[in-house]
C-alpha cells in the first residue's frame, strides 16, 4: 500500500487515527470539572503544537537517528521558517500556502549553507558547530537584523516579527479572513461537537497541521527505507568502511542535514500560520536542546519514535506548568494542616515555573532505564505480554 | 608494466622517514605479499595506495593512472578494494545489508538520491548481494546482525563486500591478524579460492609467514622503509638480507 511494507503501512494508519481522533482521546474528562482543566489536552493550542513538533522531531530524526550526526541548532531552521512566513503574510496577504512554501525553501538555504560548513567535522565538533552557527543567526535575529529604526529591519527583533495594518499584503482581498487562512478556511475556524458533558474542539490549524504531520511521516518512512535510507544509517555505523567502499559520505550526510532542516522549515512555518508572529527566541540555542530531548525521549531512529517524544514533552510541559500551589493545596487538602504545608513547599519546585525540572528528572530516568525512549518501553510491555501469553499452557501456538 | 607502480615514494612524519625511495611493480593477476618487521612502513605504503595518505614525492600508477590526490572512494572506484587489519563492517546492520551497500556502490557511483525507491524491491542488488554471499557461504547467516558474527565470519564477510564490487586489486592489511589457527587456515583457504577463481590481482601485508608462503607468487621484504629485495616465495625463505632484516646481524 502506497509503496509500503505491511508492518510500515500499518504504522502509518494508527498514526493517522490517532490524528484525526486527538481532539476527542485527549478530552477524556467532561467540562468543568477540575480533572478537565487540568489533564485535558483536547484544545486547539496544545493540539497543533503535538503536531508541528511532531513533524520538527520527526525531520531532525532523519539526521540525527539514522545518520548519529547530532545538529545542536535545529531551532534556528524552525525561526528561519518562521519569519519566512510571517514576512509572506506581511507582503502577500494571509493565504498559507506561499507562506508554508518559503519557509520551507529558506530553511533549506540555511540548512544547506550550515550543512555544509559543519559536516565537514563529525561527532562532538560538528554539534559544536552547529551550535556556534545556529547561536550566530539567532542573535543576528534578535539584534543586528532586528533594529526598528534601521533600513533592513528582517526579524523586528526584542517585538518579534508581526503583520501591522500599514503592511502592503498586496494580494489581500476584502473576503478573505484576517487571519491566515487556506483558500479561505481561516486556521482558528473551529467546531464543537458537545456530547454530554463533553466539549470536543474540532480545529482547521490543527487538521491541517495533522495532515502535514501524516505526509511528513509518510516520507520519513519512504526515505527510512529507501537506498539513502540505508546508506545514512551505513554511515552511522561505519564511515570508513562506507569510504572506502566508494561511496562518498559527504552529499549522503548534506543531503539528510538539508532534509532535516526543510521538516523544520516546515515546522516553522506552520507555526506561524497558526500564530502570525516570529520571535527570536524561537531561534534560542534552548529550543535546539529541547529538540534533542524529544527525540531522546521518543526513541532515536524509530520511525514512531519522534512523534511520541514530542506528544510527550509538550503534554507534561503544559500540565507541569498549569499547576500552581493552590492546586497543590487543593490536591493534599486531605493530609494534615502542617504537613500539607510541607509537602506543597516540597512540591513547589518542580511544578509551575520549575516544570523544567520535572521533566529533567523524566528525561533522566528514560535514558537510564529505557535508552531506546518510549519505544523501548513500548517494546519491553508488548514482549511481557507476548511471554505471558506463550506461558499459559492452553495457548497452543507460541508466539515466535 | 604493472597493474600498480609504485614509483620512487617517499613519506616522512616528522624525523621519521617512514618510506624512502620506494619502488614496486604488483603484476596483474598474482598474489604480490609485502612483508617486513615492525615498523618496516608496510602499513604507511598500504595508506599511500588508498588516499589515506599522501606521499611526499613519488607517483602512485594504477591501471596507467595516477592514484595521488585521490580520496579513498574515488580510489575504490577506480577498482582498489582494500581489507583492514580488524574487520570494518557495518555492525548495527545486517549480513545482507553489509552486503548491499557494495552492491549499490558498484551500480550508482558514489552518491545516488534514491530516496523514494524501496531496497526490497530492488531486484538486482539482492540478487547480487544473495550471489556474493552465497560466494562466501554466508547466506544462512543474511538475516543476523553482524556485529554479533564470530571474528572468522567479519573477515569473510569483510572479504566478501570488497569482492562484491568486482575489484580489480584487493588489498589486505594482516588479513588474519589476531586469529586463532583454525580460522587462520580458513582465510587462507579463502584467498586460495579467490585467487585461484577470479580476475583479480591481490596484494598483502602480512606477518605470518605461513600465509605468506602458502599465497604468495612474489614477495617484496621492506625493512626501515626500503624494499630490501622481491623475489620469488622460494627465493625469500633463505635470503641472507632478509634473515638480516628480521633477525638483526646476526654473526659480528
Amino acid at each position: 500500500m502506497l509503496g509500503l511494507e505491511k508492518k510500515d503501512f500499518t504504522l502509518l494508519l494508527i498514526v493517522t487515527v490517532m490524528v484525526i481522533f486527538a481532539p476527542f482521546v485527549l478530552n477524556p474528562f467532561p467540562e468543568g470539572t477540575a480533572m478537565a482543566q487540568m489533564f485535558n489536552a483536547g484544545y486547539p493550542d496544545l493540539m497543533q503544537r503535538f503536531a508541528i513538533f511532531g513533524i520538527l522531531v520527526i525531520g531532525f530524526n532523519i539526521l540525527f537517528g539514522l545518520t548519529g550526526y547530532l545538529s545542536f541548532g535545529h531551532a534556528a531552521f524552525l525561526g528561519a521558517g518562521s519569519y519566512a512566513a510571517v514576512w509572506m503574510f506581511k507582503l502577500l496577504g494571509y493565504d498559507i500556502i506561499p507562506a508554508i512554501l518559503l519557509s520551507i525553501a529558506v530553511s533549506g538555504l540555511f540548512s544547506l549553507a550550515v550543512g555544509y560548513v559543519s559536516l565537514r567535522r563529525s561527532g562532538i565538533y560538528f554539534s559544536i558547530l552547529t551550535l556556534a552557527l545556529a547561536q550566530m543567526m539567532f542573535n543576528m535575529a534578535y539584534s543586528v537584523l532586528g533594529n526598528p529604526s534601521s533600513s533592513y529591519n528582517l526579524t523586528n527583533g526584542e517585538t518579534g516579527l508581526q503583520v501591522y495594518n500599514s503592511d502592503p499584503q498586496v494580494l489581500l482581498s476584502a473576503t478573505d479572513p484576517n487571519f491566515p487562512h487556506l483558500f479561505g478556511l481561516s486556521m482558528r475556524s473551529e467546531t464543537h461537537l458537545l456530547v454530554g458533558n463533553w466539549d470536543f474542539t474540532l480545529n482547521a490549524g490543527y487538521y491541517l497541521s495533522g495532515l502535514f504531520l501524516l505526509l511528513a511521516f509518510y516520507i520519513s518512512i519512504r526515505i527510512f527505507r529507501s537506498p539513502f535510507g540505508l546508506m545514512l544509517r551505513a554511515v552511522k555505523s561505519n564511515q570508513q568502511r562506507l569510504n572506502y567502499t566508494g561511496l562518498n559520505t559527504r552529499p549522503y550526510t548534506l543531503m539528510a542535514f538539508v532534509i532535516s532542516g526543510m521538516y523544520a522549515g516546515l515546522a516553522g512555518g506552520l507555526l506561524a500560520c497558526m500564530d502570525p508572529l516570529a520571535g527570536a527566541e524561537r531561534m534560542h540555542w534552548t529550543a535546539s536542546g529541547e529538540i534533542v530531548i524529544m527525540s531522546i525521549l521518543g526513541g532515536i531512529g524509530t520511525l514512531i519514535g519522534p512523534i511520541l517524544g514530542a506528544g510527550f514533552n509538550e503534554y507534561f510541559k503544559n500540565i507541569l506548568s498549569k499547576i500552581n500551589d493552590s492546586i497543590l493545596h487543593e490536591w493534599l487538602s486531605f493530609l494534615p494542616d502542617g504537613f500539607e504545608d510541607i509537602m506543597v513547599t516540597l512540591i513547589h519546585p518542580f511544578v509551575g515555573k520549575g516544570w523544567h525540572l520535572t521533566l529533567g528528572l523524566l528525561f533522566m530516568m528514560v535514558i537510564i532505564f529505557l535508552p531506546g525512549g518510549l519505544v523501548e518501553g513500548g517494546q519491553r510491555i508488548g514482549k511481557l505480554f507476548r511471554r505471558k501469553k506463550a506461558d499459559t499452557p492452553s495457548d497452543e501456538t507460541p508466539v515466535e | 608494466m604493472g597493474i600498480l607502480e609504485v614509483k620512487g615514494v617517499n613519506k616522512r612524519f616528522g624525523g621519521l622517514q617512514a618510506l624512502g625511495d620506494v619502488n614496486l611493480s604488483v603484476q596483474e593477476q598474482t598474489v604480490h605479499a609485502i612483508i617486513g618487521p615492525n615498523g618496516a612502513g608496510k602499513s604507511t605504503l598500504l595508506n599511500c595506495l588508498v588516499g589515506k595518505l599522501i606521499p611526499d614525492t613519488g607517483s602512485v600508477m594504477f591501471d596507467g593512472q595516477s592514484v595521488l590526490g585521490r580520496t579513498p572512494y574515488e580510489i575504490n572506484q577506480m577498482g582498489i578494494s582494500r581489507v583492514f587489519q580488524t574487520p570494518e563492517i557495518f555492525g548495527d546492520l545486517t549480513v545482507m545489508e553489509n552486503m548491499m551497500i557494495p552492491c549499490f556502490a558498484k551500480r550508482d557511483g558514489s552518491f545516488s538520491m534514491t530516496a523514494f525507491a524501496a531496497v526490497r524491491n530492488q531486484k538486482d542488488i539482492i540478487e547480487h548481494a544473495m550471489h556474493a554471499l552465497e560466494d562466501m557461504n554466508m547466506a544462512d547467516k543474511r538475516h543476523m546482525h553482524s556485529a554479533s558474527l564470530s571474528r572468522g565470519d567479519k573477515r569473510r564477510l569483510e572479504i566478501g563486500m570488497c569482492l562484491a564490487q568486482e575489484p580489480r586489486l584487493l588489498l589486505l592489511d594482516e588479513p588474519t591478524a589476531g586469529m586463532a589457527r583454525a580460522d587462520t587456515n580458513n582465510t587462507i583457504d579463502l584467498l586460495k579460492q579467490i585467487r585461484d577463481t577470479r580476475d583479480i590481482t591481490i596484494a598483502i601485508i602480512e606477518h605470518d609467514m605461513h600465509v605468506v608462503f602458502s599465497l604468495a607468487e612474489r614477495i617484496t621484504v621492506l625493512a626501515q622503509g626500503t624494499p630490501l629485495v622481491e623475489e620469488t616465495p622460494e627465493n625469500i625463505k633463505g635470503h641472507p638480507k632478509v634473515r638480516e632484516a628480521y633477525l638483526g646481524e646476526a654473526q659480528v
